[in-house]
């Protein structure tokens, strides 16, 4: 019955869905235009930073140039390091709280969902203007090294910090997770390391990604505080010699892309923190 | 089972120590507060109280005696010409990466459309709307600058942009704003358009609705407070950008007057920083309140 049955019955939906699931001329012109617009720049960067090398060696030239700078190093490593630094710092004030807040303050979390998105209403341009005379009055010396960039784009990374650990949070039964391990003789803090971070697995690698792509790229900050990072390393090489800046544009995009596709790859953990941008 | 043992032990264990349970809830209350401390202040110090100081920054001299000198600077030259600048810029680019990232949203999301088109530009979006900042400008450079890839295949094919257009105009600026608000567009309008109900579709098709129809009709009165409000996003998005605008050299931008004042770069006075740094917050948190508030009617529907 069945055997006689399906052959004769498929058919007939077969065409439905063939007709219902023709998608008009015009959506396939539109995906074309989005794609372009995607594309042109970076095969222009691509075709840019490897034109006019004629007779200055091999067609990498302005790449080979750029690798061979000593600042381009330097300023690459103080970036790498800042972003270390940012995302250590950020785990340290953020993993601890989002935990404590959902465990014993759940009141709280309107609060913090409204502290998490000041950084959007107030943009490096403008916490720069607060916080510079600030820093000068409060301790000059912090103000002079490198590493006071990573305290603050821990406020940066804020937004999708907390996002990402909130959504993390929420996925997993903590209550119930804590009550089991403080009943079998757990402490707090024994319970944070050994059972809940395990589970906050995908969310701690998902907020620390964007907060590595927000500390590599961050341009404002150290520029105005005078610190020589791999953004303004781009920007300086790129206004006085056109073909560098857009070999270390193309370096910068691999950067981006890589740290996005990492978070591609996470999956679901990180897809909701990845849904949003850093705009500078 | 077992839970409902749980919430009933929890219930009785009180009941016979009933008196000590006040006070020693309030303390551990109290101990709970002392938990979130450290976040507290450090917001407070790389945030809040930097926040704070330049609202009230915008309103001292550089003595700290109360002035509204400040706030009059704002609307004597150079700056309103900056802010309207900033405002053109910001709606120019939100409106075509609003639009445009509708669109295409839309119709990679259409029935028929291969799922893997709709994951490739999704995962694009994300990483586009990331790639902003210095090396977009440099990008840009590289694409439509006088010297430009496409620049110059446009004058081979005997189309000379310059010298009326330029990467530092209205037009070349949007164009470069909306390599990031276009996928950003994308990325928020995905969760929009899927919130439209697949029955409100059949329903409309059956009865004889042709695509237009339903947006017409059902699909774009329903989304409009969204799109609206995203697009407002976008334009707060844009507003507030600055390291792409210095690497373009844009230079009539609010943005950028900010930095030069911070780096004491104009023969102005250094107290305008302030000024000129709250109106950009008042202008933020207007954008985000329309915002929230286009949201708040359109999820009445889309859940």
């Amino acid at each position: 019955m069945a055997q006689v049955s399906v052959p004769a019955v498929r058919p007939a939906p077969n065409r439905i869905r063939q007709a219902k699931h023709r998608a008009p001329v015009w959506n396939f012109v539109l995906l074309l235009l989005g794609a372009i617009f995607f594309l042109v720049p970076i095969y222009s960067i691509v075709q840019f930073s490897l034109q006019g090398t004629a007779g200055q060696g091999g067609f990498l030239h302005w790449y080979l140039t750029v690798f061979d700078d000593p600042v381009f190093r330097s300023s690459f490593w103080l970036s790498v390091q800042i972003a270390l630094e940012t995302v250590i710092a950020s785990l340290v004030l953020m993993v601890p709280t989002v935990f404590w807040v959902h465990l014993r303050l759940p009141g709280l979390r309107p609060v913090m969902d409204l502290v998490s998105v000041i950084p959007f209403v107030v943009p490096p341009i403008v916490l720069i203007v607060g916080l510079a005379p600030f820093l000068k009055d409060f301790s000059s010396w912090l103000f002079v090294r490198p590493e006071v960039l990573a305290l603050i784009y821990v406020v940066f990374a804020l937004p999708f910090m907390y996002r990402a650990l909130d959504a993390g949070l929420r996925a997993i039964d903590l209550k119930t997770l804590t009550e089991a391990a403080q009943s079998l003789g757990a402490s707090i803090p024994r319970t944070l390391f050994r059972v809940i971070l395990p589970n906050l697995r995908t969310a701690i690698i998902g907020g620390s990604l964007l907060t590595v792509a927000i500390a590599m790229g961050e341009f404002t900050v150290a520029s105005l505080m005078g610190f020589t990072t791999f953004a303004v390393y781009t920007y300086q090489i790129g206004i006085s010699t056109a073909y560098e800046g857009v070999a270390l544009a193309f370096i910068s995009f691999l950067l981006v892309w890589g740290a996005m596709l990492a978070l591609y790859l996470l999956g679901r953990g990180g897809r909701g923190a990845a849904a949003v941008a850093i705009t500078d | 089972m077992s839970f409902t043992g749980v919430g009933v032990r929890e219930e009785l264990q009180p009941n016979p120590t009933a008196g000590s349970v006040a006070p020693r809830r309030s303390r551990s209350r109290r101990w709970a507060f002392v938990g979130i401390l450290p976040f507290a202040a450090y917001i407070s110090i790389f945030l809040l109280i930097p926040t704070g100081e330049l609202i009230v920054g915008a309103f001292r001299t550089a003595n700290g005696t109360w002035t509204l000198a400040n706030i009059h600077d704002i609307f004597r030259a150079p700056y309103p010409q900056a802010f309207e600048f900033s405002l053109e810029l910001s709606a120019l680019s939100a409106a075509i990466g609003g639009i445009f990232g509708f669109v295409v949203a839309n119709a990679f999301l259409h029935r028929g459309i291969p799922r893997w088109i709709r994951s490739a530009y999704i995962s694009f979006s994300g990483m586009a709307a990331n790639f902003a900042g210095v090396p977009l400008a440099f990008a840009y450079g590289a694409t439509l600058g006088s010297l430009g890839v496409v620049t110059i295949l446009l004058k081979h094919l005997g189309l000379h942009i310059y010298p009326s257009f330029s990467l530092q105009g209205l037009l070349g600026a949007s164009i470069v704003y909306a390599y990031f608000q276009f996928p950003l567009m994308i990325l928020l309008m995905v969760p929009v358009i899927e919130g439209l109900r697949t029955e409100w579709r059949e329903a409309a098709s059956n009865l004889g609705a042709s695509t237009f129809t339903f947006w017409r009709y059902v699909g774009l009165p329903i989304i409009t407070p969204s799109l609206l409000g995203l697009v407002v996003l976008l334009f707060g998005n844009a507003f507030s950008a600055y390291a792409t605008a210095q690497a373009l050299g844009i230079s009539n931008l609010v943005t950028i007057d900010i930095a030069q004042l911070v780096n004491g770069n104009m023969t102005l006075n250094p107290q305008d920083a302030y000024a000129l740094a709250s109106a950009m917050i008042l202008i933020i948190v207007v954008t985000i309140t329309i915002y929230s508030l286009l949201q708040r009617r359109t999820s009445k529907w889309l859940r």
